[in-house]
């Protein structure tokens, strides 16, 4: 059965490590919130200007000064600060960010990204993706295998405009997990999700990989 | 008040003799968080057209740069993400607005260098990427730089939670955003605070953008604050998290 969102998000936790500084994109890769492990520190960032996210607020208490980067209230923590956008992307783009957990549109065999745009239909803008993957050291991708039409996202090369090129550290799908030990090799299969097979992988992707 | 006093009595006196057609213009703000709303009124009511909008957003449907663009004052809009607002796509879609994308941290550090006297700088942000062309790129120990030049714009609007008479800002929590840069990259910078206070009462230490980058100060009333995506847990919840 491929995984679910929660799923994606979950298995996506098992890519933090303790201490680390953590971006998470807006959608799924919000959910890995949910599951960092239990005595795990974790900070998470937010480009509009945060570290130290803290859990949505209760009802009542919401404060319009106190966003994340999807526009969403948040709480802070003891250890918060809040800083200007020229210094969230200082921490972004000088590599202090250890790990970007990114949604995407398209990844390529050779780590390209395409997360940001569909000509003459989505004008909404990069945002900071382009920041991240070009300054943050790892970046992981969360995507659906397929889209809605049934097509590979996982191919040999994006068609869509791109966000970065060879930016792509490891690829978790509903279907299986793809990484690489360095941008230099190509992905690896590395994992499927429960009762999917490695022929069925092969049948439903157009990028070439190791398994 | 002196003639010299940077405080003026409401946002459309601060706008006054500041503000024309075919203007440069920044406004902070992260999504509709920490956007000068009383001095984007006061900007719609003075009704200058064919502007130039520095700003990472263009508002919502009905708030924030959004009033702008439903009266046609906007021309062109630099921003980095323009989502969430139909009469935005409605206006660029039928060629009535001229877009340009910036990376969010590009744009952020085009400010920050315009502000400080930067002309341009190198970056690997957008490499490889259409954000890249036309643009001079550089090649170091391998990697593939992009080089994004300063931005300086005529008038800077900004929202502070405090200041004081001398233009001394501090803002609160994430409604700082790019309010504290774009008030060193104008000619101009108007601030609106919700409170404005005495010289003597900010402490020094504590102060975010100095009194040097500000022109006009304003308190505002009455603050609105939309909240774009209210999201809350429930009492008993025990996940940090739900989306």
């Amino acid at each position: 059965m491929p995984w679910s969102r929660d799923d994606l998000a979950a298995r996506a936790a098992h890519e933090l490590k303790d201490g680390f500084y953590v971006n998470l994109g807006i959608g799924i890769p919000t959910l890995v919130a949910n599951y960092i492990p239990p005595g795990m520190k974790v900070v998470l960032q937010s480009e509009n200007g945060m570290l130290g996210i803290g859990p949505f607020p209760y009802e009542g208490e919401e404060d319009p000064d106190l966003v994340n980067a999807g526009k969403q209230t948040v709480t802070s923590l003891p250890m918060s600060s809040y800083f200007s956008s020229a210094d969230s992307f200082a921490m972004i783009r000088g590599g202090h960010i250890n790990l970007a957990i990114l949604g995407a549109m398209e990844v390529a065999e050779n780590g390209d990204l395409a997360n940001w745009m569909v000509p003459g239909k989505v004008v909404k803008g990069m945002g900071g993706a382009m920041d991240l993957v070009a300054g943050v050291k790892r970046v992981v991708v969360l995507m659906e295998h397929s889209s809605k039409d049934g097509e590979c996202k996982f191919k040999a090369r994006c068609d869509l405009p791109l966000t970065g090129t060879n930016v792509v550290d490891t690829l978790i799908t509903d279907l299986a997990v793809f990484s690489r030990p360095t941008r230099n090799d190509p992905f690896r299969l590395v994992e499927l999700a429960p009762g999917v097979t490695a022929e069925e992988v092969r049948r439903k992707t157009t990028a070439n990989y190791l398994e | 008040m002196n003639s010299n006093s940077k405080v003026f009595p409401d946002a459309d006196a601060a706008l006054q003799g500041v503000v024309k057609d075919g203007m440069t213009l920044m406004c902070g703000g992260f999504g509709v968080c920490g956007i000068p709303e009383k001095l984007i009124t006061a900007l719609r009511a003075s009704g200058v057209r064919d502007l130039t909008v520095i700003s990472n957003n263009a508002g919502i449907d009905g708030a924030g740069l959004g009033l702008l663009l439903e009266t046609r004052q906007i021309r062109k809009m630099i921003s980095s993400y323009v989502g969430e607002n139909k009469e935005f796509e409605r206006q660029y879609l039928a060629g009535e607005l001229e877009l340009e994308f910036n990376p969010q941290g590009t744009l952020a550090e085009r400010i920050r260098a315009g502000g400080a006297g930067i002309y341009a700088f190198f970056t690997k942000t957008g490499a490889g990427t259409i954000v890249a062309e036309g643009k001079e790129q550089r090649v170091v120990d391998g990697e593939t730089y992009v080089l994004e030049t300063g931005l300086v714009a005529d008038v800077s609007l900004v929202k502070a939670w405090k200041g004081d008479t001398e233009g001394n800002l501090v803002y609160r929590k994430t409604a700082r955003n790019f309010n504290p840069n774009m008030a060193t990259a104008a000619r101009i910078t108007v601030a609106e605070v919700e409170q404005l206070v005495p010289v003597g009462t900010l402490d020094p230490d504590q102060v975010h953008t100095p009194g040097i980058f500000v022109s006009r100060i304003i308190q505002g009333a009455h603050y609105e604050k939309r909240i774009e995506k209210r999201t809350v847990r429930k009492l008993e919840s025990a996940n940090a998290v739900v989306a």
